[in-house]
Parts: C-alpha cells; structure tokens; sequence
C-alpha cells in the first residue's frame, strides 16, 4: 500500500523514499546492537549497586578511595574493610554488613575538635590586620599569620567552609563551634587547617588539650590571647591514673587508647587548657555497706585519694573528692562499688 | 606515482599536515581530556584507531550504495552520526566485555567517540576527498586506510600530548597554571608546531 503511493506521488518520493532508508538503517542497527547487549553481556554484582545505595553518597573520600562507587566496587571485588565510611557511622557499617553478609566490626565514632581556645574577635592577640583573601591558608603565609601565636587559631574559618555537613556554626564571639551531631568525623577539616589545629577523637572521650602551641610556657602565655595555653608543665602527666598523658615539645598530648575519661588533668591544669566536656556530670562511687569486707584495694587504687577506712573495715567515699574516674569499681574483689 | 607513494602521501597528510587534532581542530575533547596519563591516552588512541577505521569503511558503503544511488546525500550528516553511534556503542560492548581494563581506563571517554566530531569528520572527508592527483576520488581502500592514518595521527598527538602533561606533572609550576591551563598552552604550542608541516609539498 504505502510502496503504491511511494510510486505513484513523485512528491512523497522523495519524502518517504530517506525516511525509508534511514529508518531501515536504525532498525538493524538498532536490532544488532540488541543482539550484541544479550551477547556481550557483563555480569554486574547487584551487591555493588546495593552498597552504594546505603552510602551517604558524599564523595568525600574519607575512606580513601574515589568516592563512594569506587569504595563500594572495593568492598565487594577488592574484599576492602567495610569500616572506613566515617560520615555514614554504625548505621552503614550495620547496612553493608547486611549485604555482604558479614559482621559488622565496631568502629568508635570519631568526631573533630579544634586544639585551640583562641581565634575569636576578643579572644586573640593580632600581631597585624590582615586584610587579604579571607581563608586560613592565604593568612598563614604572611608573616606568619595575623595572630601572635604561631600556633593558634587565625579564625578565618577554612574549616567551616571545607565540613559538608553544616557542623561547624560561628559564635557571636567568632569562635567556631562543631555540632557533635552534625559531625561525621570525615576528617575535611583536618585537611583544611593550615596550622593542623584540628584532630579526630573517640566521641566516648570528652577530655581534650584546647591547644597547640609548642612554645616554652612563658612564650605561649605571652602570645595567648585567652589565657589557656598549655604550658608544658607535666602536672596532667604526673597526675594521670594511666600514664595516658605525654608532653612533647612543650605540649600536651592525650594517648586516648589509654585514656578513661577520668577528667583528673582537666582539674589539675594551671592554665585550663584541657576541656572536659563531662565536668559536673560524671557520677560518683559508692561503697555497698553490707558488701565491703575492708580489702583496702580500692583505696589503692583511687588516684585522688578520695577512698579512706582501715583494713578489715567498712570503707567510705569522699564524695567531694571523687572524680568519678570508676577505677575502683572494677577492682573491688566483693563487686561492693557503685556509680550512683 | 605508484600506489605505495600514494599511501606515503595520504599517511603523511593525515598524521602530520592535516592532522586532526592540530590542524583541523577536531577531536579537541578527548584530546584535552585523556591526555592525563599515558596508559588510558594510549588506549583512548587505539579505540580512536579501531573506531575511526571501521566508521571509515561502513560509512563508505553506506555512502556509495546507499545515499548516492538514491540521491540523499543531503542525509549523509545524519546517516553517518546513526552509524557511527551504532558502532561505537557496539564498540563499548566489546571492551567491556573483553577488555575490562581498558573500559575502566577509558571511563566515560568512550561513550563520548560516539559524537566525536573526529570521527564523523573522517567519515565526511573521505567522501569528498581526492589522490593526489586531485582527479581520482578514494574508493573503500582509499577511505578505510586514510580513517586508519588519521586515527593514527590522532593517537600520535594524544600520546604525545600525555607524555608532556605528565612531565609536567613533576614541574614547579605557578598553581594558577597547573592542570588545565598549562596544558592548553602546550596544545597551542604543538599546534604552532605542527603548523610548520603545513608548508611540505609531497
């Protein structure tokens, strides 16, 4: 029927006669390149699409690989650990573990604080009045940075600006805050900050160093402008229960394998320059009357003295004393102590 | 001039004087864009050669028993672009299937030959181009061999090209030239090069 017309009307000739002969040409090309995909078919693993599907999908690269697809096909073909997505935190981990059909390792969520209580409108001390391209790195080249300190907070916010997540906000006072919960402990910031002020730490350990400066002590506290640099005394190391306290180059610095979150350096420091977000809160030991059979372990062990009764009797809690630090509880042979 | 001096010719044209790249501008993306190391350069070069010589040939025939006897040359722009997809994305299929490793270097380059304006340009060139006697037009030989020379051409500079970036790689640069700026200086300045062939009367 339509080769009749084709024949008859010279006008649909040349018309239909190129849609004809295109048309034909992407039917078979069309029904070749069809064969070709049933035949040269690639088995893709459905797990690798899964994973990538449970991925936070940021691309940040905190697990080392090109982001999130590629660390998804390396779980998968490469046998890569399925720990080392930081934003994503225990609930991917848990997800991927599904997938994979594997147990999920616990991994410590990790979160950001910055080593540094200066960088603020009123809290530092200029050396001049920087008026350059607003970012840290610009800053820290000349001169040595805007600030007194060699070490310290220049407060042009590199930091804020490299989080993905919104964690890091401003202060009315121009300090930078991190939201624990935003933070996902990617690590952007870390990268970001020309002078290295920021590190990643263990979210059950609220004790930190709030500053980095390797100066002598007097040096630091001249060119501190808020007063709490740290000196590198040693009276945190002496002082700490477990040894988990070291002062290299005139500074602190917490071992948070070994750290219980006792709290005692941040007390002792002269300076304040340690931070201890549970201050107030931690519990206190308590010695079960009926249970206590007067071993004087606990009283051994208390590394502020605040355990007191002699052997063979009811001992007793300062509770004014007490830290909280719980070494005690689990050296009581009878299980007699309690954090109330 | 017998036939060997005619492939000695049409080789030299279409790797040096008219080189696709440097001198007639085509081809510019994959040349920018897969020049960064030289295994995937290299094996972006080879799918040129493959694909440029295939197209060559396919879009001859179509072009001789297809578009010139019903007279729609006005369609050769279109036939050719369908072919060539057509190919290509058959192409791809091919690699992936067989030669992962090379899919994986190539990544989204591949798909992009597919509306590679090199390719669709030989195709073209060959339809209207002449021996070097100006008078006799290529036949399927002619055409399929002169996709493979260009492809060659192509993959010379390519390669060339990734040589250069990434020794550049290792140079004290500004920060402000390093990666796409220095690289675009040194295609101009390969492309002044290669228009010094220009002047060769073979």
């Amino acid at each position: 029927m339509i080769f009749v017309i084709l024949e008859t009307t010279g006008t649909l000739t040349t018309i239909g006669l190129p849609v004809l002969i295109i048309g034909a040409l992407g039917l078979i090309f069309g029904l070749i390149l069809a064969v070709a995909s049933k035949v040269f078919a690639v088995q893709i693993d459905p797990r690798v699409e899964e994973i990538i599907d449970v991925l936070p999908g940021a691309n940040c690269g905190a697990c080392g690989k090109a982001g999130c697809a590629g660390y998804a096909e390396q779980i998968v073909k490469g046998g890569e650990a399925i720990d080392k997505c930081a934003p994503g935190g225990s609930d991917v981990i848990a997800q991927i573990a599904q997938i994979m059909d594997m147990q999920a390792s616990s991994s410590d969520r990790k979160i950001a604080v910055i080593h540094c209580s200066s960088g603020g409108y009123e809290n530092t001390n200029w050396k001049y009045h920087y008026e350059g391209v607003g970012t840290c790195k610009a800053a820290a080249n000349i001169a040595g940075g805007p600030n007194s300190c060699p070490w310290g907070c220049m407060g042009l916010n590199d930091c804020m600006r490299a989080c993905k997540f919104d964690a890091i906000s401003i202060d009315s006072n121009g300090m930078r805050l991190i939201d624990l919960e935003k933070c996902t402990g990617c690590g952007a910031c870390v990268k970001a900050c020309p002078r290295a002020l920021i590190d990643l730490v263990p979210l059950k350990r609220n004790v930190y160093i709030k500053c980095s400066s390797k100066d002598k002590g007097g040096d630091a506290k001249q060119v501190c402008g808020s007063l709490h640099p740290c000196i590198g005394c040693g009276i945190c190391s002496r002082k700490c229960p477990v040894d988990a306290i070291t002062i290299e180059d005139n500074l602190a610095h917490i071992d948070y394998e070994k750290c219980i979150n006792c709290g005692l350096c941040a007390t002792v420091c002269p300076t304040k320059a340690i931070l201890d977000l549970l201050v107030g809160t931690r519990k206190k030991a308590e010695i079960d009357p009926e249970s206590c059979i007067g071993c004087t372990i606990c009283a051994k062990v208390c590394p502020v003295e605040a355990i007191s009764g002699e052997i063979k009797k009811l001992h007793e809690v300062d509770k004014a004393k007490c830290i909280g630090c719980e070494m005690c509880v689990p050296k009581c042979p009878k299980k007699a102590i309690e954090m109330v | 001039m017998g036939y060997l001096g005619e492939l000695f010719v049409m080789a030299m044209t279409a790797i040096f004087i008219q080189n696709f790249v440097l001198a007639r501008f085509l081809g510019l993306c994959p040349y920018l864009g897969v020049s960064k190391k030289l295994d995937s350069a290299i094996g972006m070069g080879m799918a040129v050669i493959f694909v440029m010589t295939l197209a060559s040939a396919i879009t001859f025939l179509i072009n001789k028993y297809l578009l010139i006897p019903y007279d729609i040359m006005y369609l050769q722009t279109i036939a050719f672009i369908l072919t060539i997809a057509s190919l290509v994305q058959f192409v791809e299929m091919v690699i992936q299937k067989n030669a992962p490793a090379l899919y994986k270097s190539l990544g989204v380059f591949l798909p992009l030959i597919t509306t590679n304006c090199a390719v669709l340009g030989v195709a073209i060139l060959n339809t209207t181009a002449f021996r070097s006697d100006s008078v006799t037009a290529y036949n399927f030989l002619d055409s399929v061999l002169n996709g493979l020379f260009s492809g060659v051409g192509f993959t010379v500079v390519l390669v060339a090209m990734a040589g250069l970036r990434m020794r550049m790689e290792m140079a004290d640069l500004p920060k402000s030239m390093r990666g796409m700026p220095i690289a675009l200086i040194i295609a101009g300045i390969m492309a002044l090069a290669f228009y010094g062939f220009m002047g060769f009367q073979i």
